[in-house]
């Protein structure tokens, strides 16, 4: 689990003068499950290409297990791609799209000494391979069906397939679920995980639904803007997100100027709350977290902070409540029923808050006054095929 | 919509098709004709017929023209297919001018390409007089020093106005199919042009095919830009039929016009139903 198996050394990318990449520095383990985050535009999936070899970086190297591999086509990387709507070939059926892979590929002759001499796979192991996985996708008996006579889900299955038969060592995958419906999409999600287990290779995953990367995910690489914002495990990404950006993009966050007094003790609107953080100058400015599941009601006599009631949703397993705290507005997740105008405290526990350095994020998230549009917002983004980095397609 | 106007609009089409078509149908009738007459019908006999095929100078153009048509479009549909990609390739900023430029001659009046590309090979063929007698001069081997149009350069002409419409109906598939073929392709193990023979080719085929139809009829019923180019030594069916009428229109141009109609109505009928059945197969594959 822990030998580096792919390294992207100060990687840039500029298209039509535009910088796509600035200074990408990442490497990645074997067998690992590494997901690129980002909203649409931020580089992921120009990332993803440049592995891949259907992109040459401006500048910077890509290491596959030690060796600059930059220069080598796709065809030569141990490494396959299942691609966003997958690019199965509409010509063939199920078997020779999964087949195509290994049709190609030659290898040295076992009769020959030398080694020399290449031959192809023979008929009967591609017939094996290829039913294997069939098996594994739980396909059999759709070997003879074209591609356009599958469902979405099928497809995606299938292109999953048509990459892992020929055994790379990496496999990529371009928002492979973006065009399923949510349970499908939810489903796919658990059905991925355990073939990267079964198969036990590394996935690198591109995809902007932080749910989908909190759920699947080894290591989380947070992007916008063409830089990487964060690398963690999914909790280190949700629990302790290093700005503005990331505690916002991952999960709902209400984000609220601070001053670090000293360590261990923070101070929002005039009031010193105890939290766990601590290595910031005194007085120093920050942006403080405080996730919306972390807050608890209590009544206004014993709240750290009071404020109004200004809109209630109801949520199945909790209420989403906005209330107002001095003109900035927090969202609380809660599963206690406060109404429209009623005048709460809140209490937030030491753990609850996480204090971030000031970046060029502050100011930008975390304020829940256009509540309902954000939410809409989030819900398009999840919907939206993902046409970034497409170059000048129509 | 009244009655009265529903007549009228009924009236005007039928008025429409029969001056479009009257002409060629009683060309048709008339080449069946028994007697010399283009205009009193002295019973049904296949006499034109017959005759067209013993007459040697309508037999040598009819193999020129089968042969300069189907050469052209070969030639025609390999390059035309291969500059769509390329034109597939480049970026919008570049591609949509020079789609213009591709569109320019089907628009263009035949007259115009005929006389300009007859003064390209005069021209041509002047600079190359003088080349030769330099180049014979050194000693090396001869070439000839005077080259004039014939088969060849009604050739050369035919590719020329043929090519365009290859672009323009392969262009199509191209920007269809899903841009990542090529890149899965790759993926897998293939070079380039593995990838163009496997994925792209069994692609854009029925684009490919359209567009040699199309060529293939382009060419079979272009007289213009033949006139022009073939100089004296080839001759086209469409130049004969017209060198025939110089004396009088006998019955038996009736029946060659005739097969000419036909063959190029078959042709054109197949280019629509498959341009019919691909728009079908696709919308099938959306749903």
């Amino acid at each position: 689990m822990s030998k580096e198996l792919i390294r992207l050394r100060n990687l840039c990318m500029v298209y039509d003068d535009e910088p796509v990449l600035n200074d990408i520095n990442l490497y990645i383990n074997d067998k690992e499950f590494l997901t690129l985050l980002g909203p649409s535009g931020c580089g992921k999936t120009t990332t993803l290409r440049i592995i891949g070899g259907f992109a040459t970086p401006t500048s910077g190297d890509v290491l596959f297990d030690g060796v600059r591999i930059n220069d080598v086509p796709p065809y030569q990387r141990q490494i396959n791609t299942v691609f966003q709507k997958y690019a199965l070939f509409p010509h063939l059926n199920v078997y020779e799209n999964i087949a195509f892979g290994l049709r190609m590929q030659k290898r040295p002759d076992p009769s020959d000494p030398t080694g020399r001499k290449k031959v192809k796979i023979p008929e009967e192991e591609i017939h094996q391979r290829v039913m294997e996985m069939l098996e594994v996708i739980s396909l059999k008996g759709f070997e003879h069906r074209k591609p356009d006579a599958l469902s979405g889900g099928q497809q995606q299955r299938v292109a999953i397939a048509r990459a892992l038969v020929n055994r790379p060592k990496v496999l990529l995958l371009d928002e492979p679920l973006g065009a399923l419906d949510l349970k499908l999409r939810k489903d796919m999600q658990i059905e991925l995980k355990r073939i990267q287990q079964q198969v036990g290779i590394t996935f690198i995953y591109v995809t902007h639904d932080q749910e989908e990367a909190l759920t699947m995910s080894d290591t989380i690489v947070v992007m916008d803007k063409g830089s990487i914002q964060q690398i963690g495990t999914p909790e280190d990404i949700y629990n302790e997100p290093k700005n503005a950006f990331v505690a916002d993009f991952i999960g709902e966050s209400n984000i609220i100027d601070g001053i670090m007094v000293r360590d261990k003790l923070v101070q929002m609107y005039g009031r010193q709350f105890p939290c766990l953080d601590g290595g910031f100058d005194e007085n120093e400015p920050v942006d403080v977290v405080i996730r919306p599941e972390d807050i608890d009601i209590v009544p206004v006599e014993q709240g750290q902070l009071v404020g109004t009631v200004t809109n209630v949703t109801f949520k199945g397993m909790q209420y989403d409540i906005i209330v107002d705290f001095r003109g900035f507005k927090w969202l609380i997740q809660t599963t206690d029923h406060s109404p429209v105008g009623a005048r709460i405290g809140i209490k937030i526990d030491p753990d609850g808050i996480h204090v971030m350095k000031k970046s060029k994020y502050s100011g930008m998230f975390g304020d829940y006054s256009s509540f309902s549009e954000e939410y809409d917002e989030l819900d398009d983004a999840s919907l939206a095929p993902d046409e970034e980095e497409s170059g000048d397609e129509e | 919509m009244n009655k009265n106007n529903s007549f009228l609009n009924r009236l005007f089409m039928v008025l429409v098709f029969v001056f479009l078509y009257a002409p060629i149908f009683l060309l048709i009738i008339f080449s069946f004709n028994a007697g010399n007459s283009n205009t009193v019908w002295k019973g049904f006999s296949l006499d034109w017929y017959q005759k067209l095929l013993r007459d040697r100078l309508i037999i040598q153009s009819v193999y020129t023209t089968l042969l300069v048509s189907l050469l052209s479009t070969a030639i025609a549909t390999v390059a035309g297919t291969f500059a769509a990609i390329g034109f597939y390739a480049m970026r919008r900023k570049v591609r949509e001018p020079l789609m213009t430029v591709n569109n320019i001659p089907m628009m263009n009046a035949d007259i115009v390409t005929g006389v300009s590309l007859c003064l390209l090979f005069v021209a041509f063929f002047n600079g190359w007089g003088t080349f030769a007698a330099w180049f014979n001069s050194l000693g090396l081997f001869r070439l000839p020093t005077r080259l004039t149009m014939g088969f060849g350069t009604l050739l050369i002409a035919h590719i020329t106005f043929n090519i365009p419409y290859v672009i323009l109906s392969v262009g199509p598939k191209l920007r269809q199919m899903d841009k990542n073929l090529v890149d899965a392709a790759m993926d897998l193990g293939c070079t380039w042009m593995q990838a163009f023979w496997k994925v792209i080719l069994p692609e854009i085929k029925p684009g490919i095919v359209s567009g040699a139809l199309t060529a293939f009829t382009m060419s079979i019923d272009d007289f213009v830009i033949s006139y022009f180019t073939a100089g004296s030594s080839a001759s086209t069916l469409a130049m004969t039929i017209y060198g025939m009428t110089k004396k009088r229109v006998t019955p038996e141009i009736n029946a060659i016009s005739t097969l000419l109609f036909v063959t190029v109505l078959i042709l054109l009928a197949i280019v629509n139903i498959r341009e019919a059945r691909q728009e079908r197969l696709r919308e099938k594959r959306l749903v």
